[in-house]
C-alpha cells in the first residue's frame, strides 16, 4: 500500500506529472482544514447570533470533513471518504434540528441571540 | 496543486469574513463560497461522489435552509455588540489565535509520510468502490442513519409546529374587530396609505406624503422601519425647485438657439 508513489511531503522538488493535484502532499490541505477549523472555534465564541453561530458549527465539520479526505487520499483507502459522508448525513440532521430549535425560541422570545436565552440559569 | 493554492486564500478570507459581517445573510454567503470551494477540493482529492454531495447536501440542502430561517427571523438579526461576560470576546479570540498557531504548527511539523493516492483504491470508479465498503463494512452505520434522518424530521415538525389556540379568525371578525377598535381608540379603519403616495418615488421604502407634506409612518412595513431603511419622503422633494428651473433654463437656451 505504501510506497506507489514515492513523493515526500511538502517536497518542493516534488516532480508535477499529470495527476499533480491529486498526489500534491497532504499537509496543506490539513493546515487549511486546522486554519477553517479555528476561525470556525472563534466565530462561535465571538458571535452573539444563534444562526451564525450555528454556520460557524458548519464550518468546523467542514473543515474536519477536509481533514477525513485528505487522510483518505493519504492512505489510500477510501473510509476517511465513508467519515466524511457519515458527517454530511449527521450534519444534515442537525442543521434540520438546530433551526427549528432556533425558530421555536425566536418565536417565543422575538430574539436569537444566544444571551438572551439564558432561563435555565435561574 | 494551483487549484489549491488559488481556492485556499479565497476559503481563509471568506471564512474571517464571516466572523466580523454583521448581517446573518451574509454569512450565510460566504459560508456558501468556503462550501463551494471545499468541494472542488474534494474533487482535486479524488473524491468526485463527496464533490457532488457536498455541492448537493450543504450548498444545496443546508444553506438554504439557513437562509430561510434567516429570512424569518431576520429583521433583529444583526449582532448586538453588548459583551454579557467582560472580556469574553478577547480571551476567546487570544485563546482562537493560541489554538491555531499551535494547531497549525504542530500539524505542519507532523510527516504524514508519503501520499499513497486513491488511484489504486478507486480503480472500479469512486461510486462504486464507496458503494462496496458502505453497503458491507459499514451497513450497520448506514441503516442507524436513516433512523437518524426520520427522527431528525420528525423532531423538526414537532418543533417547528405551531398549535392554533382559538379559532381562525375569519374577514368577519376583523372587520368586527377593526371597528370595536375604531370606537375605542378612535383608529381608523380604514386601510392604510400605501407607500409612497404623493411622494417623488413610489418605492416601499418611501413613506407616502400626508397633505401637509410630512411622512405617514404607517405606510412603511414596520420591518422596513426597524431596519432603519425608510427613505426621509419630505427631503426627496427638496431639489424639485432646483429641477424646475433647470427644465425651464434648458428651455430658454433652446429657444435661444432657435
Amino acid at each position: 500500500m505504501m510506497g506507489l508513489i514515492p513523493l515526500a511531503v511538502g517536497d518542493p522538488t516534488t516532480p508535477t506529472a499529470a495527476s499533480s493535484a491529486s498526489q500534491m502532499g497532504a499537509t496543506p490541505f490539513i493546515v487549511l482544514s486546522a486554519i477553517l477549523f479555528t476561525i470556525g472555534a472563534v466565530g462561535v465564541l465571538t458571535r452573539r447570533n444563534a444562526i451564525v453561530v450555528f454556520m460557524c458549527v458548519e464550518l468546523m465539520l467542514n473543515a474536519s470533513n477536509l481533514a477525513l479526505i485528505t487522510f483518505s487520499r493519504a492512505n489510500g483507502n477510501l473510509d476517511g471518504q465513508i467519515a466524511a459522508f457519515f458527517v454530511m448525513v449527521v450534519a444534515a440532521a442537525e442543521v434540520v434540528v438546530g433551526l427549528a430549535i432556533i425558530m421555536t425560541i425566536f418565536r417565543t422570545r422575538r430574539s436569537a441571540s444566544v444571551d438572551d436565552a439564558s432561563l435555565l440559569k435561574y | 496543486m494551483i487549484g489549491f493554492w488559488l481556492l485556499a486564500p479565497v476559503m481563509v478570507l471568506a471564512a474571517l469574513a464571516m466572523l466580523f459581517v454583521r448581517k446573518a445573510v451574509h454569512s450565510a454567503l460566504l459560508l456558501a463560497v468556503v462550501m463551494i470551494s471545499l468541494a472542488v477540493l474534494y474533487a482535486i482529492q479524488d473524491a468526485p461522489f463527496l464533490f457532488a454531495v457536498q455541492i448537493i447536501v450543504y450548498t444545496g440542502a443546508i444553506l438554504m435552509l439557513f437562509l430561510f430561517v434567516v429570512m424569518l427571523v431576520g429583521v433583529d438579526a444583526s449582532d448586538s455588540v453588548v459583551e454579557t461576560i467582560r472580556g469574553q470576546r478577547l480571551f476567546a479570540i487570544l485563546i482562537g489565535l493560541l489554538f491555531g498557531v499551535i494547531l497549525v504548527l504542530g500539524v505542519a511539523q507532523v510527516s504524514v509520510g508519503t501520499v499513497t493516492g486513491l488511484a489504486a483504491a478507486n480503480d472500479g470508479g469512486n461510486v462504486p468502490e464507496i458503494a462496496k465498503i458502505l453497503f458491507t463494512k459499514y451497513v450497520f452505520a448506514f441503516e442507524t442513519t436513516s433512523a437518524l434522518l426520520i427522527t431528525a424530521a420528525v423532531g423538526a415538525m414537532v418543533l417547528a409546529h405551531r398549535e392554533r389556540f382559538g379559532p381562525k379568525q375569519t374577514q368577519a371578525d376583523l372587520a368586527a374587530q377593526r371597528m370595536r377598535d375604531y370606537a375605542a381608540t378612535g383608529k381608523h379603519p380604514g386601510p392604510l396609505p400605501p407607500p409612497g403616495v404623493f411622494a417623488r418615488h413610489n418605492a416601499v421604502d418611501t413613506p407616502a406624503l400626508l397633505p401637509d407634506g410630512s411622512a405617514a409612518p404607517e405606510s412603511i412595513s414596520r420591518v422596513l422601519a426597524a431596519r432603519g431603511t425608510v427613505k426621509n419622503a419630505p427631503e426627496l422633494a427638496t431639489d424639485v425647485a432646483r429641477l424646475t428651473d433647470d427644465v425651464e433654463d434648458a428651455g430658454d437656451s433652446e429657444e435661444a438657439g432657435r
